[in-house]
């Protein structure tokens, strides 16, 4: 039985080992944001106790109730999730063409543009609000989720370009070679063969671009400023910001506001396990 | 690649290229533009072109040796314990373990919280008295540290809280990487006999390698320029003790709106990065493949 379930020649030891360690991390991960559940089940608007207590005395929903209901949530929640995944089935489709290029042709300047798309990260960030500002303006881009997920789009491709160009690398050649003897076009070596074998790093990827657009909102407060327009993490802001903060309601709103990324996660997780590979090259 | 078009790689590339070339390469060359200027919030529409007098400024200014050093420090620091300890999470993760996939989700966690709220969350739990550290330390017999009143203090927080916030990326990213190794060269090189530690040095890191640099390149040049951990944990206790070079463009462009000397200083960031990627690429070999 226990061949079956852990790998091959682990002592009991190390597999205790593995699982404190394992567990112990998870709690270092999870234990501030404990700390904001904890403030938001707390009745009233209190942002300090003295105790370690993680279910608070009088522990209520009612912040919950009033984030979800009394303030727009619900919009909140749709503006983000369409910039998001727009930007992130964008991003994938163009750093995924790219990749593939980067990977398995030998062209004139390909060195020097690699190099290059990783330039454009390392401009810092806050003196490219002006200029883009500019820039969408002149697209008549401002106020527009469009304008959003342009930027955002380009933010995430760079890595990924480089993340999945990793991946197909290590990706031997001769699947391939063996499709395109076989007479397949170049789609359909996309299609069939290449994301198949690439789901762990379009999984990585997919969530790069999902989160850096779902909890972006420097660059948003200067694009967005209608109502109907903004973003979660716009909005929470927003609710710092106010004159008196309602920490309850912004902690309740802030835990659900990571509950989508958590769902995002789990679903991609399935494809980041591995084995893909393996009978691939055996095939 | 017989039979097809010389021109195909770059159809492929071109959809990348237009979208960087429209949103990051205007904004560079106007950002270059802005550090040869005298702009500020007064001439914020008009502003004079004045030549390398800003960089002349950063350059000699006092701050600017210790800003340096401190976003040196900064960036090993983090990098460094993102890269271990994401490594090695990876690998107990890419063990067989049953249950391991509840580890896995909870070690993402940090990451798919909206930084702003994890940031004030840590912020939080380093409060004098209130915070979840205090306590702790309190009950443990520990003296209290002033975390967020003494600026030395206030950056080691900031790094601490970093290093939470990258892990889980880090970690994701080897995992994709790890996966790609076939199992076969671990069950050849088992029957050969080799150690644990041969193993992880002569298949795992070489076979790991093409996702490795681009993820220690990036998480250099991300937290290189993360500003908003600093910015947050120091809100309303700044000091020039916990300054790193980005949050002292943020703090130059937006609280002193003295623009053309934080787009210099922008500048002389992007000429230290853009040095340390390609002599990091260029050591490693990071753009070619493993089959290569």
């Amino acid at each position: 039985m226990k061949g079956d379930l852990f790998n091959r020649g682990d002592g009991s030891l190390k597999i205790i080992f593995c699982y404190i360690v394992l567990g112990l991390m998870s709690f270092v991960c999870v234990y501030p944001v404990l700390n904001i559940l904890s403030i938001a089940l707390r009745p009233g608007s209190r942002l300090f106790q003295t105790n370690l207590k993680i279910i608070p005395d009088n522990a209520t929903i009612e912040n919950f109730r009033i984030a979800l209901f009394e303030r727009d949530f619900g919009l909140w929640l749709f503006n983000s999730l369409k910039v998001a995944s727009i930007t992130t089935i964008i991003t994938i489709l163009v750093s995924f063409s790219a990749a593939y290029a980067f990977s398995r042709y030998k062209f004139k300047g390909k060195s020097i543009t690699m190099t290059s798309f990783l330039l454009t990260q390392i401009f810092p960030a806050p003196m490219l609000l002006l200029p883009t500002f500019i820039l969408l303006k002149y697209f008549g881009w401002l106020n527009t989720h469009l304008g959003l997920i342009i930027p955002y789009i380009a933010g995430a491709v760079p890595f990924c370009v480089w993340t999945m160009k990793g991946f197909f690398d290590t990706v031997p050649y001769s699947i391939e070679e063996s499709a395109y003897i076989d007479g397949a076009n170049l789609f359909q070596v996309f299609f069939r063969i290449i994301t198949p074998l690439s789901l762990p790093a379009i999984g990585v990827v997919s969530l790069f671009a999902f989160t850096g657009a779902w909890n972006e909102y420097i660059m948003a407060r200067q694009v967005v400023s209608d109502e109907d327009l903004i973003t979660l993490p716009l909005a929470l802001t927003n609710m710092q910001g106010q004159f008196n903060t309602e920490w309850g309601v912004f902690a309740a709103a802030s835990i659900m506001t990571a509950v989508p990324v958590m769902l995002v996660f789990i679903s991609l997780s399935k494809f980041m396990v591995g084995g893909l590979t393996l009978g691939g090259v055996k095939g | 690649m017989q039979g097809q078009s010389k021109l195909q790689p770059y159809y492929l590339i071109f959809p990348a290229i237009l979208v960087l070339f429209l949103i990051v390469g205007f904004p560079l060359v106007y950002g270059i533009w802005i550090s040869l200027t005298n702009m500020n919030l007064v001439n914020f529409l008009e502003p004079h072109f004045i030549g390398i007098k800003n960089y002349i400024d950063v350059l000699t200014s006092r701050q600017l040796f210790q800003d340096i050093v401190r976003t040196f420090y900064w960036t090993f620091v983090n990098v460094f314990f993102h890269v271990t300890c994401g490594l090695f999470l990876a690998l107990l993760l890419n063990r067989k373990l049953p249950g391991k996939n509840i580890f896995r989700v909870l070690i993402m966690i940090p990451w798919a919280m909206p930084q702003y709220i994890a940031v004030l969350a840590w912020k939080n739990m380093f409060r004098t008295q209130y915070g979840a550290i205090d306590i702790i330390f309190n009950k443990l017999g520990i003296e209290n540290i002033a975390w967020l009143s003494d600026p030395s203090w206030t950056f080691t927080a900031s790094i601490i809280t970093n290093i939470w916030l990258g892990i889980p990326f880090m970690m994701a990213n080897l995992l994709g990487g790890l996966q790609s190794i076939p199992n076969e060269l671990y069950e050849a090189a088992e029957i050969d006999g080799i150690t644990r530690w041969q193993k992880l040095k002569s298949i795992t890191l070489p076979l790991l390698k093409p996702v490795l640099t681009p993820a220690i390149v990036l998480g250099t040049v991300m937290t290189f320029n993360m500003m908003n951990v600093i910015v947050i944990m120091t809100e309303g206790s700044g000091s020039s003790q916990t300054e790193i070079l980005v949050t002292r463009v943020y703090r130059t462009a937006f609280s002193y709106f003295s623009y053309g000397n934080a787009a210099a200083t922008s500048v002389i960031i992007f000429f230290m990065l853009a040095a340390f990627s390609s002599l990091f690429i260029k050591v490693t070999k990071g753009d070619k493949g493993v089959y290569d």
